[in-house]
């Protein structure tokens, strides 16, 4: 045996994940589609603001969703009724998607449409406020989602994805009347954790907020296309 | 328990780190990380998940070393440094200014490999 070696490299600890992200981005621009990455706890509404989403979405721009869940297709099953390509990945007891999952659907979507003619894909994260903040996918921006029924704090309490976020999305506001919630110290928090993050609160119920949601998705498509 | 993913990047990372020593010339003693306080890993979880996963491989006798990165801001009126905290909002104590530049605490890193050639 030799004298120990100290070898400083200096890596990322998620370098392989990371490396796939970038590959997942470059494909991403190479179909000049942007692709959004849709991060919140279990039961915030994501599926359900993708469904009202994509409904009026689809008539501007060609969509696409990958959908993340742990065991069931469910969510996968609900979006596909709107006739736009879904493709379902399970991730078993991984609580999130990492770059690989994202680059095997990029791969089943690729057979079943040629991206080439898609505007926008939707990825749906596993629920989780922890960690899907961590792992790059390849998306070009981060949008979380947050119900008032969860808490004013929780933008300090899982600070990392609020913080990664380019957009957080208030979700449930029409329950606001019945509900002792402060949405003002909400806000507060999350200007605290990421004062950069624009903030809209939306209804699927009352559809309130959505001309402001859906008007923030086809700004970043246009921009992202140069049109 | 994202620990688990962090451990198969980490161990692929280190097979691809190996590959380029002569994997089967080298013992690796100790892996150096430095982790951020601002990160969503809890070293210690880190640490027995790596224990477990490399039971019997040739990283079996590798040890972790984790080194804690503070979480430093920068605060945005002044230019002062300071420690930010969740009770506090993560805003700076000089000029009470939410948290706009990180300037330490997200590293997830492997900063050296300690190893020895056989």
């Amino acid at each position: 045996m030799h004298l120990p070696i100290s070898d400083k490299i200096e890596l990322n600890i998620l370098h392989q994940n990371s490396h796939q992200a970038e590959k997942n981005k470059v494909k991403f621009n190479n179909y000049n589609l942007l692709c959004l990455n849709i991060m919140s706890s279990p039961g915030a509404g994501k599926t359900r603001l993708l469904e009202i989403t994509l409904e009026d979405l689809s008539k501007k721009f060609h969509s696409a969703v990958l959908e993340g869940d742990m065991t069931t297709n469910l969510d996968a099953a609900r979006l596909e009724k709107l006739n736009i390509p879904v493709v379902p990945i399970t991730t078993g007891r991984a609580c999130h998607l990492d770059a690989n999952m994202v680059s095997g659907g990029l791969k089943l979507l690729e057979k079943k449409i040629n991206p080439d003619s898609l505007d926008i894909l939707l990825v749906e994260n596993v629920g989780n406020l922890v960690c899907p903040a961590e792992f790059e996918i390849g998306e070009h921006f981060k949008v979380a989602l947050l119900s008032i029924t969860e808490g004013e704090d929780k933008p300090l309490k899982y600070p990392i994805m609020f913080r990664e976020a380019d957009l957080i999305l208030i979700t449930k506001v029409d329950l606001l009347p019945h509900l002792n919630f402060d949405i003002n110290e909400l806000k507060s928090n999350i200007a605290s954790t990421n004062p950069k993050a624009d903030v809209i609160e939306i209804s699927s119920i009352t559809k309130s907020g959505f001309d402001l949601w859906q008007d923030w998705i086809s700004k970043k498509i246009l921009k992202f296309k140069n049109i | 328990m994202h620990e688990v993913d962090m451990t198969k990047c980490l161990i692929l990372s280190m097979e691809e780190w190996a590959e380029k020593k002569n994997k089967k010339k080298i013992v690796v003693e100790k892996i150096n990380l430095k982790i951020g306080e601002f990160t969503c890993v809890e070293p210690i979880s880190l640490i027995n998940t790596f224990n477990a996963a490399v039971l019997g491989s040739w990283l079996d006798s590798s040890q972790i070393t984790i080194e804690t990165i503070p979480f430093e801001g920068k605060c945005s009126k002044c230019n002062r440094l300071y420690f930010p905290k969740k009770e506090n909002g993560y805003k700076s104590p000089c000029c009470n200014f939410n948290l706009e530049e990180i300037i330490s605490g997200r590293e997830l890193k492997i900063a050296s490999i300690d190893f020895k050639e056989k």
